[in-house]
């Protein structure tokens, strides 16, 4: 069986998934799409189900991308059980979204999550009454805690089993009259498909939605028959006819948020709203905002260097004993260096940083804060010519550009889309964060490091600027963005949620990292590297740097870990400024840290902003990326580092 | 007396007489549980013209000004 979770954002999903995630959980790309779900299989009470973390949707009728994708799969006939995952603080608004989840007539169970949250704002809920009007069962639950999930699971397989549907709420008399009307001229034809309920259908053509008008559209009929039913909603209630629908269901949800919930205290003094009055100041906001990413800047170099420095030395010793085992020059000596270098990269230089700055992440994440970094940037990405929520997307992409571009879909022009995918993979990810950190900030001196992070969102803002000179927009809508309570995130879920994306460096890319490591010995060994090297001989000399790195920038196409861990191995050293220069290392990292996106991302590109775009971004990365080792290169041959 | 949203004082109540704008500016201002008829907190205005954040219905929400403007309020109390 399938349960799929729908929520809005910041209700709690993921948490709830991730409590029943086993280490199993992957993550995956719904066929056809580019928008990532994660799914997990998991065993309740002896039976096996698939469970599904949809996106967080604030409803079902949205011109957002990401939002339609939730829809679709919800009405693609593959979903079982919903749990709608309800904020209890924020009851009125969530039961706009469950009521639109009733119209899908799936079976479902309401988790009203975050109790605790609800207690302490002092509102008491109903869960029997909620019940009874919906018609689902209502289970309360806390899921930092695992509170309720026992009892939801439970609830999900009665439900399963008894396969009762739950007729949606009613509205006014005379719409639904006029539903109605348009259920029965819908009802015989069996349109569109048949997975989709009439009435939801006939809701959706009266909301004027895009998606269904034109896919009705072919049925000339009945699509004449639309408009007349429409301007009788319109004429009747004198607003617009999808005004007039969102308008019910935002009465329905208000009345019957009144009639199941009580506040019987005043909300308790809430030191996060005191919080917020410096977070979100004009002047101390911005001050904390430098405070906080310095002082996560600190923490990845601090953990990274404590834990490199030893470990590094211990491989050194290792690679010593193997050139006496096997003796200089052969091929198992070539062999086997490279497989231990990469063995080594991967435990040294990658992990001891990119572990420390996961976690980091998913605890600003959990915590809350990005969406009030949104808000202090908004009026700055404005001035670079884009929408204040392309921050996002921006600050995923110090994770990983991959999710970082596919975030533009929270964008709602093509336009702004293709700007801010382009931006987005200019910002250094987490292994170009390593690379960083590891040689830079290592060798040369952290506030160097700092330096090429600060360069870094200069030259993303000019390139901003620039770009949407060239695609200007049309006129956007403006920053529309929730800014959620405060949140401590708990340790075992930042724990668990940083393990999903280490894992996934430890399963897919140190495998690769390993072999391409083996595969540049052998090129080494049997003298291929020479001729990859000569042919980028004209860039390394452009940017004086050892013509032995060119075969590294390939690599880095794969990964860009790769560029690092083969750089200690093309130079043949681990330290590596026996052999570069301060200035060489520079310029390297620079050079690293704008060129081309690696070979994910680019296919990731190419799904998003298509063909054409790819290409751009290639381009423009990489003659950014010249262009700026050039001017390193020149800059610090005058006043060397 | 009615103004735009972007014309209430922080920390004053408003409610929302109409939003003037097409049908994507309603529907993801719907989606925050912004309709007319609702009663909004004015929290307060970002730096430099920055969005404004509102409290409407118990949860938080930043607007930019551009919307802001195009939300017809009447100031309450």
């Amino acid at each position: 069986m399938s349960i799929a979770l729908a929520g809005q954002p910041n209700c709690g999903k993921s948490t709830i998934f991730n409590t029943i995630a086993g280490y199993k959980a992957i993550t995956s790309n719904f066929p056809g799409t580019t928008v990532k779900y994660t799914e997990t299989k998991t065993l309740i009470n002896g039976t096996t189900c698939l469970c599904i973390d949809l996106p967080g949707t604030y409803s079902l009728t949205s011109g957002d991308p990401a939002d339609l994708e939730a829809r679709r799969h919800l009405l693609s006939g593959e979903v079982d059980v919903i749990i709608n995952v309800v904020d209890a603080s924020l009851l009125c608004r969530s039961l706009e979204l469950t009521l639109q989840l009733l119209e899908l007539e799936v079976p479902m169970v309401l988790c009203l999550n975050m109790m605790d949250e609800a207690q302490r704002k002092g509102i008491n809920i109903d869960t029997q009454k909620l019940s009874e009007i919906l018609g689902i069962p209502v289970i309360p639950s806390i899921a930092t805690t695992g509170k309720g999930l026992k009892e939801l699971f439970n609830e999900v397989m009665k439900v399963w089993e008894e396969k009762k549907k739950r007729k949606p709420l009613k509205f006014s008399k005379d719409i639904e009259e006029i539903i109605n009307e348009l259920v029965s001229i819908l009802l015989p034809k069996r349109l569109v498909e048949e997975k989709i309920p009439s009435r939801f259908l006939a809701l959706k053509l009266l909301e004027n939605d895009q998606f269904f008008i034109h896919e009705i559209n072919q049925f000339k009929n009945i699509f004449h028959q639309v408009k007349p039913l429409q301007e009788r909603l319109e004429q009747a209630h004198g607003v617009p006819s999808d005004e007039v629908i969102s308008s019910e269901r935002h009465a329905l949800a208000m009345n019957l948020f009144e009639q199941v919930s009580k506040v019987i205290h005043p909300p308790k003094k809430d030191i996060r709203i005191a919080i917020d009055q410096w977070v979100m100041h004009k002047f101390f906001g911005y001050l904390i905002l430098v405070g906080v990413f310095y002082g996560f800047f600190n923490f990845i170099f601090g953990i990274g260097k404590f834990v490199e420095e030893p470990m590094m030395g211990v491989f050194d010793q290792w690679i010593g004993w193997l050139e006496g085992f096997f003796g200089k020059g052969t091929l198992s000596l070539f062999l086997s260096k490279g497989v231990l270098q990469g063995i080594a990269g991967g435990i040294a230089i990658v992990l001891p940083y990119l572990v420390p700055f996961l976690i980091g992440l998913s605890f600003l994440e959990d915590l809350g804060y990005l969406p009030r970094v949104a808000f202090l940037m908004d009026v700055f990405m404005h001035r670079i010519g884009l929408h204040g929520k392309s921050i996002i997307p921006f600050i995923l992409g110090y994770g990983c550009s991959v999710p970082a571009v596919m975030a533009t879909r929270i964008l709602e022009f093509p336009q702004h889309r293709f700007i801010v995918s382009i931006l987005a993979t200019m910002i250094p990810c987490a292994a170009r964060i390593t690379i960083i950190f590891a040689l830079v900030a290592f060798f040369i001196s952290p506030n160097a490091a700092l330096a090429i992070f600060a360069l870094n969102i200069l030259v993303v803002a000019i390139s901003g600027k620039i770009l949407s000179t060239f695609y200007p927009e049309p006129g956007s809508l403006g920053l529309i963005l929730e800014i959620p309570a405060y949140q401590l995130p708990s340790v075992l879920n930042t724990l668990k949620k940083s393990w999903y994306r280490i894992r996934e460096f430890i399963v897919i890319a140190w495998p690769i990292l390993i072999l391409g490591s083996a595969l540049l010995a052998l090129m080494e060994y049997f003298g291929v590297e020479r001729y990859v090297n000569w042919f980028f001989s004209p860039l390394t000399h452009l940017l004086g740097l050892p013509v032995s790195v060119g075969t590294t920038l390939i690599f880095g196409l794969l990964r860009k870990e790769l560029s690092m861990i083969m750089l200690t191995q093309a130079l043949g050293a681990t330290q590596v400024l026996t052999v570069m220069t301060k200035t060489q290392v520079m310029v390297f990292t620079v050079f690293v840290t704008f060129y081309i996106p690696c070979l994910a991302t680019i296919a990731a590109l190419w799904r998003e902003i298509g063909r054409k775009g790819a290409l751009l971004a290639i381009l423009f990365t990489l003659s950014v990326a010249i262009i700026l080792a050039f001017i390193a290169h020149l800059l610090f041959g005058v006043f060397p580092l | 007396m009615q103004k735009t949203l972007d014309q209430v004082d922080e920390n004053r109540k408003a409610k929302v007489i109409d939003i003037q704008g097409g049908q994507g500016i309603r529907q993801r201002l719907s989606q925050m549980g912004i309709h007319p008829g609702d009663i909004v907190t004015i929290l307060r205005y970002g730096a430099l013209r920055g969005p404004i954040l509102i409290e409407i219905h118990g949860s938080q929400v930043a607007l930019g000004r551009g919307i802001a403007s195009k939300i017809l309020v009447e100031e309450v109390e």
